[in-house]
């Protein structure tokens, strides 16, 4: 999936998280994490931050997500909607990549 | 087989991960996560990703889960119905279903989906909501349009827009609407789903719409907060009393089906089949089991 533009998805809300996908202008993946759980949890977040941008065959991005105490399937779904964004392809999801 | 009770449908919406995650500890014996009216057209995408990795994820035990999706006549309605019945959810319910066409297309998506992705045909079920005239009129075809609807629900705002009024504590506006959706449930032999009481804090006026609809003989409710479960449990909840006889009348039938006796009396009345089927239904709403027949 190719990002073409910013995506943005998620709120600043308790127990969601706010991601902002954009285009890196060097290669690989870069993700930059505030979270109010980052101690605890801020290596299970970026891993599946990286493992849905895997998933979904999304490279060479800036990843900016701010944290409200997400859970692992809000995460997600959030990456997936900002990538999706990004890709401007809302509405036309390829179940492949789930 | 203990029947699925229906007395509470909580309303959801989509776009809250706090909720969806949580939704399912206060007891509502359905959740109900919204995809159209409480999802603006820029979030419909977000809140479809949301709903889908949350019933993927989260282990909603015994609690039914409910989506109502978008229209076919909206961009979203076709990706909603596909993302559903792929996350697994128990019932797709329709928005606005006004002909037995309307429920007929969104099966055909569903059954195609079904075997696209190899889930059982005909497991995810389906509901209709009925928020309109002409849903009103068509509701018996509606109820029968598909052996998947588990319900058809009654959406007072809409309809009492379209008919030129507004709602009142009577309700005597919804009276023909909730009747005939009733006897159209009963005909198919469907659950019947009453409209919300959007007033949270007047909790009088709740609790005595919710008597009219259970005198009128409907399922249950749709709700929008927690703290209206409680007294729609309250109200649909069988007395000691109702319990007792209940119990009685069902030993009598069983001791009778023993002796072979075709009919049966309790306390000098004929125990007939609608007194039976208003025990089992007592019992249900107790959360009794039925007694055991006995083997032979």
């Amino acid at each position: 999936m190719k990002i073409v533009k910013t995506g943005m998805a998620g709120t600043m809300e308790s127990s969601d998280i706010n991601i902002t996908i954009e285009k890196n202008q060097e290669s690989g993946i870069k993700i930059y994490l505030t979270s109010s759980v980052e101690k605890q949890f801020g290596d299970q977040i970026r891993k599946v931050i990286l493992e849905t941008l895997e998933q979904m065959k999304v490279n060479d991005v800036v990843v900016r997500a701010v944290d409200r105490g997400a859970l692992d399937c809000t995460i997600r779904a959030r990456v997936q909607s900002a990538a999706m964004r990004g890709a401007m392809s809302e509405n036309q999801i390829d179940w492949g990549l789930f | 087989m203990k029947k699925k009770l229906r007395r509470t449908m909580m309303y959801v919406p989509g776009n809250n991960p706090g909720m969806l995650s949580d939704a399912h500890i206060y007891g509502a014996d359905s959740l109900m996560f919204d995809l159209e009216d409480s999802i603006s057209l820029k979030e419909k995408d977000s809140a479809r990703l949301l709903v889908y990795n949350a019933v993927k994820t989260i282990d909603y035990g015994d609690v039914e889960i409910v989506v109502r999706i978008n229209g076919l006549d909206t961009p979203f309605g076709r990706n909603d119905i596909e993302a559903m019945v792929r996350a697994g959810v128990h019932v797709i319910r329709l928005p606005k279903t006004e002909t037995a066409e309307d429920v007929r297309k969104v099966e055909k998506i569903i059954e195609e989906i079904e075997k696209k992705i190899g889930r059982p045909i005909g497991s995810t079920k389906m509901m209709g909501a009925i928020e309109s005239p002409l849903g009103v009129i068509n509701a018996v075809e509606i109820a029968k349009a598909s052996s998947r609807l588990i319900g058809i629900a009654i959406g007072a705002e809409d309809f009492v827009t379209n008919m030129k009024t507004k709602r009142s504590p009577e309700g005597i506006e919804l009276l023909y609407a909730r009747s005939q959706l009733l006897i159209a449930a009963r005909a198919a032999g469907i659950c019947a789903l009453d409209t919300v009481y959007s007033d949270v804090e007047n909790e009088e006026g709740f609790r005595k719409e919710v008597q009219l609809i259970k005198q009128l003989g409907f399922d249950g409710k749709s709700i929008i907060n927690p703290r209206q479960i409680a007294p729609v449990y309250e109200i649909y909840a069988p007395t000691e009393e109702e319990i007792n006889e209940a119990l009685k009348v069902m030993s009598a039938i069983r001791e009778a089906e023993k002796k072979g006796l075709g009919v049966v009396s309790l306390n000098g009345k004929m125990i007939d089949k609608p007194i039976v089927e208003r025990a089992e239904r007592i019992l249900e709403l107790g959360n009794i089991a039925l007694p055991e027949k006995e083997e032979e």
